[in-house]
């Protein structure tokens, strides 16, 4: 078992999406994960996918701040992954219940349920981008997610100056807001 | 401020890049005016949005390339599941299709051969049916050749004894080698002919045949029969005149009967011109007696076709022998040194005798 510190500084690793920390949970957990979903009907895609699915819940817990691991992070990640790939199971009409056996299990169903609601919002983010068309989006996604600076964007993108480039990214902007509200809206009044 | 102006003010609000007497001034201008708090609140959501987006995006590559970096650097299993471990993976993941997939194919497989098996196979047991009938067609004239077999070697060993003739006329002796004369309708449909007289019977077939004057000519082919020296009576090329008194030789039964009568009309049976009337006693057996005058020619053959009409008894005129012995030399030439005696050798002496002679010469014709 390891040190309680060595996990917090993992912890923080993944927060700040350093790529040690991330290889270090990847390589000391995936293997569990794994054998827990071909003893359960699964492929090894499967596998990749649900700890994938995992790792990103505990990402957005730790992101979310004030969070305070209670049990050893391959608890919670098991714990995670099983309840995953349970839900998958029933979606597929090929329920198996997986053993307890292995690992002991905390309750995950809160965490998953907040990781629910992101995994909506990342879709519709991802919809109303993949709506937005060439090139809205390649200028959206430099300025605001490669953060690149507005005098370079306008170099890139072929525009004689900043502020051309400016207008450019605002109509852009304009433009996915009003697509994503739009679902975002209509996603918050369906539940 | 146009709308970009605003936007970019409330990003570097957002992002905290202002001034402190820029934030100011802004915090000042957002409590006055609702539209640009409005703007900021959702624009500050929306940023957020966008940012757990980009992260998360970053996270989710940056994982794919740490599981294939690991993969390939051996330090997590990359599960290619190999023989036995494989077989059951599959077979637990695809079990219950497997069973489905199954019972359709037997549940088809069933309902397919009871189809076939309703809808096909009567022509198979038909065709079955067809060959047995032909096997059995097979062995039963098998059975029939061998029994034609049989019935041809007894024929040929045992004629006379076996054969059993039912009916029966007379004939008598055209010509010495073994000749006879009768009625057609004596030797119709006939089978087998025998013919017999005081010294034995014989086995005779027929050569000719003229059913509309009934006449037939018979030949003995016997190995028993003797050809005879001469014939005592001839046969009369004209015709008998009225009231002319005449005699006959028969077989109405087992023994030889001698009658006699006259001619009673030159024509027969409704006028036919073919045949006279004859006053005599006559049997069904007679059909085929030769009728003879007192000089021992033969004037007619005795036809008692018609003798259902009461008291009448019919004869073939003596001149159609000539003429069906003419037809037979014609149809076959090997019938050629057939004679027809035209003296008679018994002319001028007693009746008795006459008939002691011509006896040997009449013959009973049996038939099968």
């Amino acid at each position: 078992m390891k040190p309680l510190s060595d996990e917090k500084e993992l912890l923080k690793g993944l927060a700040n999406n350093d790529r040690k920390a991330v290889e270090t949970l990847y390589q000391e957990n995936f293997n569990t994960i794994q054998s827990l979903i071909i003893n359960n009907n699964g492929s090894s895609d499967d596998a990749k996918d649900i700890f994938q699915e995992a790792i990103i819940v505990l990402y957005e817990k730790v992101r979310a701040g004030g969070f305070e691991l209670q049990c050893q992070i391959k608890t919670f990640l098991y714990s995670v992954s099983r309840r995953l790939w349970l839900k998958r199971l029933q979606q597929q009409n090929r329920y198996a219940s997986p053993g307890d056996s292995m690992e002991s299990v905390v309750p995950v169903e809160e965490d998953l349920e907040a990781h629910e609601q992101r995994n909506a919002e990342f879709e519709m983010m991802e919809q109303a981008i993949s709506h937005l068309g060439e090139p809205c989006k390649s200028l959206l996604e430099a300025y605001y997610l490669q953060k690149q600076n507005m005098q370079v964007i306008a170099a890139n993108f072929g525009y004689t100056n900043a502020d051309n480039a400016k207008n450019q990214k605002y109509k852009c902007l304009m433009r996915l807001k009003k697509i994503f509200f739009a679902q975002y809206k209509n996603g918050n009044g369906d539940e | 401020m146009n709308d970009t102006q605003i936007l970019d003010a409330v990003e570097r609000y957002i992002r905290g890049e202002m001034k402190p007497d820029e934030r100011l001034q802004f915090e000042t201008l957002r409590k006055s005016n609702a539209e640009v708090d409005q703007l900021v609140v959702e624009h500050t959501l929306f940023l957020q949005q966008l940012n757990h987006f980009g992260e998360r995006k970053e996270l989710r590559s940056s994982l794919n390339e740490i599981h294939t970096d690991l993969t390939e650097r051996g330090k997590i299993d990359s599960m290619k599941l190999k023989g036995a471990a494989k077989v059951v993976y599959l077979w637990k993941r695809y079990r219950r299709v497997a069973a489905i997939a199954a019972s359709i194919a037997g549940i088809t497989a069933l309902s397919i051969s009871a189809l076939v098996w309703a809808f096909a196979p009567k022509a198979n047991s038909e065709v079955d049916q067809l060959k047995r009938e032909i096997t059995d067609l097979k062995n039963r004239t098998n059975q029939q050749r061998n029994e034609l077999t049989t019935v041809k070697n007894s024929i040929s060993e045992k004629k006379k004894n076996n054969i059993v003739y039912k009916s029966g006329g007379t004939g008598f002796i055209i010509d010495a080698k073994g000749y006879l004369v009768t009625n057609f309708h004596v030797v119709n449909k006939a089978r087998d002919i025998a013919v017999q007289n005081n010294k034995g019977e014989f086995i005779a077939k027929v050569v000719y045949t003229d059913p509309s004057k009934d006449i037939a000519i018979l030949k003995i082919d016997d190995e028993s029969f003797k050809p005879f020296t001469a014939i005592p009576y001839s046969i009369s090329k004209s015709s008998a005149r009225l009231a002319e008194p005449i005699f006959t030789l028969g077989y109405p039964k087992n023994e030889i009967v001698y009658g006699q009568g006259y001619l009673s009309s030159l024509t027969g049976f409704n006028g036919d011109t073919l045949s006279c009337q004859i006053e005599i006693a006559a049997n069904h057996g007679n059909s085929g007696s030769p009728i003879l005058n007192k000089n021992g020619e033969v004037v007619g053959i005795l036809n008692a076709r018609q003798n259902s009409t009461e008291g009448f008894t019919f004869a073939i005129q003596g001149k159609y022998i000539y003429k069906a012995l003419d037809d037979l030399k014609k149809t076959d030439t090997s019938y050629q040194r057939l004679k027809l005696t035209s003296k008679s050798s018994i002319a001028g002496i007693d009746r008795t005798e006459q008939v002691k002679k011509l006896e040997d010469y009449i013959f009973m014709v049996k038939v099968n």
